[in-house]
């Protein structure tokens, strides 16, 4: 293995570390806000918004999505259009009227 | 017949294939979850009632359980870039940490079951409960999975870091993918479940 390699490794292990903390921290932010009690519009933004950041940090770094092939970021924006889709299927139930009593 | 594309990268891909398969498995995945996920926001808005997670569950468990989660990710993505570095008894190490972690979270659960068990709060119960066993639950059989598949790649499957180096070494990879999207899911339904 050449030098060069093994030096953009260990920077690589520097920066998983730095994102593990990053997620400790926003664990410890995501339920310390939870104990606010905050409304359910609020509470369920504040939530999401750090889940998001999480989830981003994980895939980004110990998925490499930082620096993946064009391939797999095609193959996930469609996954992502399903998924919103899905997301979007209850308002569709809600606005079904003719299901309402 | 040999396996082609184990190594090398295809040429029109720019992958070696188990990648693209792992990450085409994890497309049909976020269908998965994303359906329950979507099941549980038709239930909540549509319930008259519906409780917050910290009447009904135990945040100091789930607390834990999220860093013990996070924890065996950083382990698992460290047991790969000990490979990287030519280093198999630091991936050991690591990968025998990611297990290990990857139990941790199975009993803390399991202790959270049989609490609910135990004061009668069963999946019938309640909608909350019933979306709560069948996200949680369908989550705690991916960690199994993940422990089946490590716990492979730890014991007889490492055998191929003497035969097949980098062929061992993808492999951990994409392990690592799938162990990652476990710990993504779980990063989701904490909020959800026990916050909100």
């Amino acid at each position: 293995m050449s030098e060069a390699h093994a030096e953009d490794i260990k920077k690589h292990v520097r920066t998983y570390i730095m994102v593990f903390v990053a997620l400790l921290a926003l664990t410890v932010v995501t339920v310390a806000i939870s104990t606010l009690h905050l409304s359910t519009f609020a509470a369920v933004t504040v939530a999401l918004i750090i889940a998001v950041i999480k989830g981003s940090l994980v895939a980004s770094y110990f998925m490499h999505l930082i620096s993946e092939k064009k391939l797999i970021y095609a193959v996930l924006v469609l996954t992502v259009v399903f998924f919103v889709g899905l997301m979007f299927l209850p308002v569709g139930a809600f606005s079904d009227k003719i299901t309402m009593p | 017949m040999q396996i082609p594309y184990t190594v090398e990268l295809r040429s029109d891909t720019g992958l070696f294939n188990a990648k693209l398969g792992v990450w085409l498995f994890l497309a049909s995945e976020v269908m998965l979850f994303g359906a329950l996920f979507s099941s549980y926001v038709l239930l909540r808005v549509g319930a008259e009632h519906w409780p917050h997670g910290w009447e009904e569950l135990n945040i100091p468990l789930a607390t834990l359980n999220t860093v013990v989660l996070i924890s065996s990710s950083v382990t698992m993505v460290m047991s790969w870039a000990s490979l990287k570095l030519n280093n198999f008894k630091k991936y050991k190490m690591y990968m025998g940490l990611t297990i290990l972690c990857a139990l941790i979270f199975l009993v803390v659960k399991a202790f959270e079951y049989g609490h609910k068990f135990e004061i009668g709060h069963l999946p019938g119960t309640s909608t909350f409960l019933a979306i709560y066993f069948t996200l949680t639950g369908l989550h705690g059989l991916h960690v199994i999975g993940g422990i089946i598949l490590n716990g492979y790649l730890w014991g007889p499957g490492s055998k191929m870091w003497q035969s097949a180096p980098d062929r061992f070494t993808n492999r951990v990879e994409v392990a690592g993918l799938y162990w990652h999207f476990v710990d993504l899911v779980w990063i989701f339904l904490f909020p959800v479940l026990y916050l909100l």
